[in-house]
């Protein structure tokens, strides 16, 4: 220490300004450079912003607190590359806001279960963990299935994720209700819905009562499955 | 050591000359009433969420009630209302005696706060309940209650930092060094880690400026010191006024209580990368955060140091005073964790580690065994003084709830060091032909016994939390422990 440590302690302003000097450093340290380095967030084909029924899922996903049972990142170890797939890229998440790896797996990883079961499975496991796997402890989530996704606050959440940077289309923004409609109906034209979102996967309402339920099983269903690894491009990804 | 310094360092020095300044108590007893108050309703939180993961038919199938919803209440109640709490009741008392000052500002800036921050509590519960989240660890209150603690906090400091103007010491004593870092962190981190948008001025739901990969780390910087300066910066600032006090003896060492304050706010503030280690976070922030992490050690015991010798002299103080028996023993935990901890930001150790329930026993290791020990010894401490009564109601159920407590805790972590330990390896296992031996589901199967077994020391701990309410309020209201007017004196200066 260059100064007498009794003149710091004497001084409540000083003692302040140190204190606040040596907590600093670190932060901006590690922090500066995340947002500023290119490679942080390599650029990857395939990864697009959430449809609207998929961030009307993911919102689902962040309330109910499914973070606390379950991660959303593949470490880049063998055994769990071989449990759960290809580790998780920087990219994949680049539109969570938040962000939901997780710090604690109660249940499993869930940043490759799209596509892992079928839509029917997903209904059924949700209302009822227990009558598919006998073990789990998840909770039910029932209830989902009778409360309704409401279009115009999809468009706001939409548009508020634009602002903070998401790039949404104006197209994109401006199609909201019926990409939704059109996504949560399997018997409707998906050609529009595909275009706008390659691989959304329509799920089973009716379309004219969006649920909380298909929102949630949208959401599920596109996890990690935006970038394509059989992709020569894509194999020798870094992190 | 100048006389000066020994002053620093030792919060008993109080000339005989100065005029009597009548503290603002009243404040502090209820902050002290609000953090048993939270004790209870967290630990029982934390018992119904073991049980909800020992036997998943107590989520009872209501949203409200989903593990998912709950879990947040628990982490929530613990820290911020029994933690935060206590750190109020212990940082107003410990900085108004320690400068010789009435705490700053009025008696409205002080119910301001004391109300302004139970209201932010129950909001904060109330909305998690009713599925209103930002989805990140202990920073899941929306944005709307954000701003509103940010305007509490404000007022905290002022009140705090205002007292430390009007002291009639020279020094400001080591306890505040450490209170006052943890105010200006936990407000940096604060405002840092909560940058979000809005969905609309009416919505209690908001989409975080950061995404992915970068909100992770601001996550972790925020996570990580949030545990730095919550619940270790502020706390050790509560050990090193009540056990010199408990003791009667002065800290151990000036000179270490000095190295140990700067080094430790120093290195904490770079350790959060080791929560993602192996993750899509650059390799060279999960080297630097697990290189810090090592080196955080040091610090961590020199503190642990300073509390433990400040003792030497005076051990036989453990056989009458079971408030210091919770003291100290705290300061053994603080020294557990924070070697466990370092060992596993070990990107090895923590490859088998993270996800597991070994993080979940070192998290309790720290949060039972040295946060609510410490608040336990401080609160026993206190009451008598704050109620203005000649001691406590019973010193043996103070020993009956130090040993239940214990052995709650014990159960807890050891029951999670197998359960974790025993996770990892499942995950991991391979059979002869070279296929993972276990499905997720086996694993969660095997979990049961130590859930049921983790569940029960909760509820040791909790038992012991009441017995701790029932001995304080008799404290309070029970004739035995009345004032005899020759002893009024002894206790006034206490
Ligand atoms: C109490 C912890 C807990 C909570 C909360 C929880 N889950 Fe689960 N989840 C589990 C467990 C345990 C399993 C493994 C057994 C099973 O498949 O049910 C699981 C399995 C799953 C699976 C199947 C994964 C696979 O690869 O087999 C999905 C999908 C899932 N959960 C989705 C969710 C969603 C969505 C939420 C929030 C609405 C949620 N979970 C909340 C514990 C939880
Ligand atoms: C009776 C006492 C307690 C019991 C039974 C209990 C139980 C639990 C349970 C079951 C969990 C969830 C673990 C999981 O997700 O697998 C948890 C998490 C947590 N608890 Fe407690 N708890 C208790 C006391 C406390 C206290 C006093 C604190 C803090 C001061 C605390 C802080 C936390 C934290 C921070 C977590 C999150 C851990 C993580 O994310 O890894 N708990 N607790
Ligand atoms: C030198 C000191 C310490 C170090 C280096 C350290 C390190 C760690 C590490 C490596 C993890 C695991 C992260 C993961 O894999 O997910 C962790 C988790 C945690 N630690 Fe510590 N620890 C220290 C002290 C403490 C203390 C004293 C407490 C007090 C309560 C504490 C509370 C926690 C909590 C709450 C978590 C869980 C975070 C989460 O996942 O939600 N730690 N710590």
């Amino acid at each position: 220490m260059f100064v007498k440590h009794e003149t710091i302690e004497k001084n409540a302003v000083l003692l302040a300004v140190l204190t606040t000097l040596t907590i600093a450093i670190g932060g901006i340290v590690e922090l500066v450079p995340l947002f500023t380095i290119e490679t942080t967030v390599e650029k990857v084909e395939g990864v697009r912003p959430y449809s609207p029924l998929e961030l009307a899922g993911r919102d689902i996903y962040v309330r109910e607190g499914c973070y606390t049972c379950h991660s959303q990142q593949i470490r880049a170890l063998k055994d769990e590359v071989e449990r759960y797939g290809h580790y998780s890229l920087a990219a994949e998440s680049m539109y969570d806001r938040p962000f939901q790896w997780g710090s604690k797996r109660n249940g499993p990883d869930l940043a490759r279960v799209g596509g892992k079961y079928s839509n029917d499975w997903h209904y059924a496991h949700l209302a009822n963990p227990q009558s598919m796997v006998p073990e789990s402890l998840m909770p039910r989530y029932a209830f989902l299935a009778n409360r309704e996704v409401d279009p115009a606050r999809v468009a706001r959440h939409l548009r508020a994720n634009k602002t903070v940077g998401t790039p949404y289309t104006e197209e994109q923004v401006a199609n909201v209700a019926a990409d939704l409609a059109a996504q949560a109906d399997v018997n409707a034209e998906p050609d529009a819905l595909a275009k706008r979102y390659p691989k959304a996967v329509q799920v089973q309402g009716d379309g004219r009562r969006v649920t909380e339920m298909d929102a949630l099983v949208a959401y599920l269903q596109v996890l990690g499955t935006m970038v394509d690894f059989t992709n020569p491009a894509n194999e020798k990804l870094q992190q | 050591m100048s006389d000066a310094v020994m002053g620093a360092a030792m919060p008993a020095a109080r000339p005989v000359s100065r005029a009597a300044v009548t503290y603002n108590m009243d404040v502090v007893r209820k902050f002290t009433i609000a953090a048993m108050f939270w004790a209870v309703v967290a630990f029982l939180v934390g018992v119904v969420i073991a049980a909800q993961l020992a036997f998943p038919i107590m989520n009872l199938g209501l949203e409200w009630t989903a593990f998912g919803r709950l879990r947040p209440v628990h982490t929530s109640a613990a820290i911020f209302a029994f933690g935060g709490s206590a750190l109020f009741a212990t940082s107003f008392y410990i900085v108004q005696r320690t400068c010789h000052a009435r705490l700053f500002g009025g008696e409205a800036l002080h119910n301001f706060i004391f109300w302004g921050y139970q209201f932010f509590i129950v909001m904060a519960a109330l909305s998690y309940v009713m599925g209103f989240s930002q989805g990140q660890e202990y920073a899941e209150p929306e944005w709307h209650l954000d701003i509103f603690l940010t305007i509490i906090w404000v007022a905290y400091g002022v009140a705090f930092i205002g007292t430390l103007f009007l002291r009639q010491e020279p020094h400001i004593y080591v306890a505040n060094w450490f209170f006052m870092a943890f105010i200006i962190t936990v407000a940096v981190l604060h405002l840092g880690n909560n940058v979000a948008l809005p969905a609309s001025f009416f919505e209690a739901k908001s989409y975080s400026v950061y995404s992915g990969v970068q909100n992770a780390l601001v996550q972790w910087w925020y996570g990580h010191n949030a545990v730095g300066f919550f619940l270790t910066a502020a706390f050790l600032g509560m050990m090193y006024y009540f056990i010199p006090k408990q003791a009667g003896r002065p800290v151990y060492s000036y000179r270490l209580s000095v190295v140990h304050f700067w080094s430790l706010i120093f290195m904490y503030i770079w350790a959060g990368p080791h929560h993602l280690h192996y993750t899509a976070l650059p390799d060279w922030a999960q080297t630097l955060g697990m290189v810090f992490s090592i080196i955080l050690w040091m610090p961590s015991w020199g503190g642990m140091i300073n509390g433990l010798m400040t003792l030497s002299g005076a051990w036989d103080k453990l056989r009458t005073d079971p408030g210091l028996r919770f003291s100290v023993t705290a300061v053994g935990f603080y020294g557990m964790s924070t070697f466990e901890g370092p060992m596993m930001s070990i990107k090895e150790v923590n490859g088998l580690a993270h996800y597991t329930d070994w993080v979940v026993g070192h998290v309790h290791s720290g949060a039972l065994g040295w946060v609510a020990f410490i608040s336990f010894g401080a609160i026993y401490y206190l009451v008598p003084i704050l109620w203005k009564r000649a001691g406590l109601y019973s010193n043996r159920l103070v020993a009956w709830h130090y040993w239940i407590a214990t052995l709650g805790i014990v159960l807890y972590i050891t029951s999670m060091w197998v359960a974790g330990i025993m996770q990892g390896l499942m995950w991991r296992a391979y059979d002869k032909l070279g296929f993972l031996q276990y499905s997720f589901a086996e694993s969660v199967n095997a979990m049961h016994p130590y859930y049921v077994i983790r569940m029960l020391g909760g509820v040791m701990f909790l038992l012991g939390a009441l017995m701790m309410v029932f001995n304080l309020i008799m404290t309070v209201r029970s004739a035995s422990t009345a004032v005899q007017p020759a002893r009024e004196t002894a206790v006034a200066g206490a």
